[in-house]
């Protein structure tokens, strides 16, 4: 499909906007909607992907499959920098590294949405970390003792038993 | 003036090295995007705020372990003249972001402009290196090793689930962008380019002009990056890049042989055309200049043409660019007389390199 901006380039952007009950469809390419910025809606001043953003922030999840229980949008402040989540629904950006503990309720639907994921898997900092480290570590070795059970391994499963024990009294003393 | 030696040459010290697959391959760059823990993000950062953050960071360059890496040169934004910092952004040594929106921003680099970290952008600190030829492993190596060497004298913003903390959630996780630029010519003449970047795009990695976020594919140079950072491990991101990468030049280099086989005279005709048009034109716009040079970068890699390197390619993409001009042939410049400098210079360039 062509942009129906400039009928040459391909139409990468497909939006819908229901004004009024009256439905609009546009198909537009990047370069496009750059220069028109103002017809994406809740974009103001231009095309970006902080603009992209906020609108998957805006989404207010329905009662049923949307996270149930959590606290409405609009009551959620960051008490750290005062960020409120209406606020960074609209930059896009958080405001320190504490928004991201009192807005947690809300954050799964978009780091999902953003990265099909909600959870780290990677490096950890090796000073900080130290206790991430002995977690993971944990999780791995109870998934050994899953396997040596299986495999009926009961020595080895000991041997794993004990580990897990050493490493849970090492973070337990911290 | 501190230190303009970054901003007088056109060619970084490690684009003149003959890397691996750089016929297809331009650079191979990865980016670590972190945050000192109890300060607000960039944005929301007080004066005093974002200048302690500034001191602590560069602080960490004295450390033995830190300067291991090579000899650095710190670069405070407000000692740099607006045309210097074009010029950074053009060799891609600094962010635009970090030129408009930083407050007590900075960028430390390396002697070989192969690391540059900025301090102040989005993020308080943002390790980058950016490695010639198709090495994005080289430089996740490297990006990663400065990290750990500042992680061992700051605390950084982590958390347990969602790992490095950042100010955008695109980025939160790894806060690793790993990207490669690739000439892509041959695909884009037969037309498979649309169906290899949608292929792309369904595995996690997103396509980009060569300026980063928005900006066009200009002279068939495109950008290929991770999408995701949360999720996904460091080495996952980096080996999923790579072989996509691998897959693409494989693909690349079968469309070149298929067009040098079956239409050599006509493309070489195109090849001679452009090389013709720059070497004598009198006008040359941005944007015919990067085609131009796609396409004579294209008869060099196919050995339709003498004479040239892909080092003088590299070097006159980055020469081309609106900063390097101004800063070349004087600052005031209007679009139509940069047009005029433009040809000047690409004439010069070539005629140099013919004749040594």
């Amino acid at each position: 499909m062509l942009c129906q901006e400039c009928n040459k380039r391909p139409a990468t952007l497909h939006f819908t906007k229901i004004v009024n009950g009256e439905k609009t469809e546009f198909h537009i390419c990047e370069s496009c909607a750059r220069e028109k910025g103002e017809m994406i809606p809740g974009t103001a001043g231009g095309f970006s992907i902080h603009n992209l953003l906020s609108g998957l922030l805006d989404f207010e999840p329905s009662g049923k499959n949307g996270s149930a229980g959590a606290p409405p949008a609009q009551s959620l402040r960051c008490e750290e920098c005062g960020m409120t989540y209406s606020q960074f629904s609209k930059i896009g950006r958080f405001g320190c590294s504490s928004c991201y503990k009192y807005f947690d309720s809300r954050l799964d639907p978009l780091f999902k949405r953003v990265h099909g994921s909600t959870s780290h898997v990677g490096k950890v900092p090796a000073r900080a970390g130290g206790r991430i480290k002995v977690k993971r570590q944990i999780t791995d070795l109870k998934r050994d003792l899953q396997e040596s059970i299986t495999q009926e391994e009961f020595e080895k499963a000991a041997q794993i038993r004990d580990q897990i024990r050493e490493l849970e009294k090492e973070i337990a003393e911290e | 003036m501190p230190n303009l030696r970054f901003t007088e040459k056109a060619l970084s010290d490690w684009m003149r090295s003959d890397a691996a697959d750089s016929e297809i391959v331009i650079s191979s760059r990865v980016r670590i995007a972190r945050n000192l823990q109890h300060y607000p993000f960039p944005m929301l950062a007080s004066n005093e705020q974002s200048e302690e953050v500034l001191n602590k960071l560069s602080e960490v360059l004295q450390y033995d372990d830190v300067h291991a890496f090579g000899d650095f040169h710190t670069l405070d934004l407000i000692d740099i003249d607006d045309l210097d910092k074009r010029v950074l952004v053009e060799k891609h040594l600094i962010s635009p972001s970090l030129v408009n929106e930083s407050r007590n921003g900075a960028v430390i680099l390396s002697e070989d402009e192969s690391v540059s970290i900025m301090i102040n952008e989005e993020d308080h600190l943002r390790i980058q290196c950016l490695y010639p030829g198709f090495q994005v492993k080289e430089a996740w190596e490297k990006a990663s090793a400065i990290d750990d060497a500042f992680e061992a004298h700051v605390d950084y913003a982590f958390d347990d689930r969602r790992g490095y903390l950042t100010s955008c959630p695109t980025n939160v996780g790894t806060g690793v962008r790993a990207s490669v630029m690739m000439h892509l010519p041959a695909l884009v003449m037969t037309q498979q380019i649309g169906r290899i970047l949608t292929a792309v795009s369904q595995v996690g990695l997103t396509v980009r002009g060569i300026y980063g976020e928005g900006s066009e594919a200009m002279g068939n140079l495109f950008q290929i990056s991770n999408q995701i950072t949360l999720g996904q491990t460091e080495q996952e991101v980096i080996d999923n890049l790579h072989s996509v990468v691998l897959q693409m030049i494989g693909h690349e280099r079968t469309a070149r042989e298929r067009l040098i086989t079956d239409s050599r005279l006509r493309i070489t005709d195109r090849v001679m055309r452009s090389y013709g048009i720059l070497s004598h034109a009198a006008i040359v716009d941005s944007k015919e200049a990067a085609q131009r040079l796609s396409d004579v970068r294209l008869g060099v890699d196919l050995g339709l043409l003498d004479g040239l390197s892909i080092t003088v390619m590299n070097e006159l993409n980055v020469m081309t660019q609106p900063g390097f001009l101004q800063k070349t042939f004087g600052e005031d410049m209007r679009t139509d007389e940069r047009d005029i400098y433009r040809a000047q210079l690409i004439r010069d360039t070539i005629n140099a390199a013919n004749q040594s």
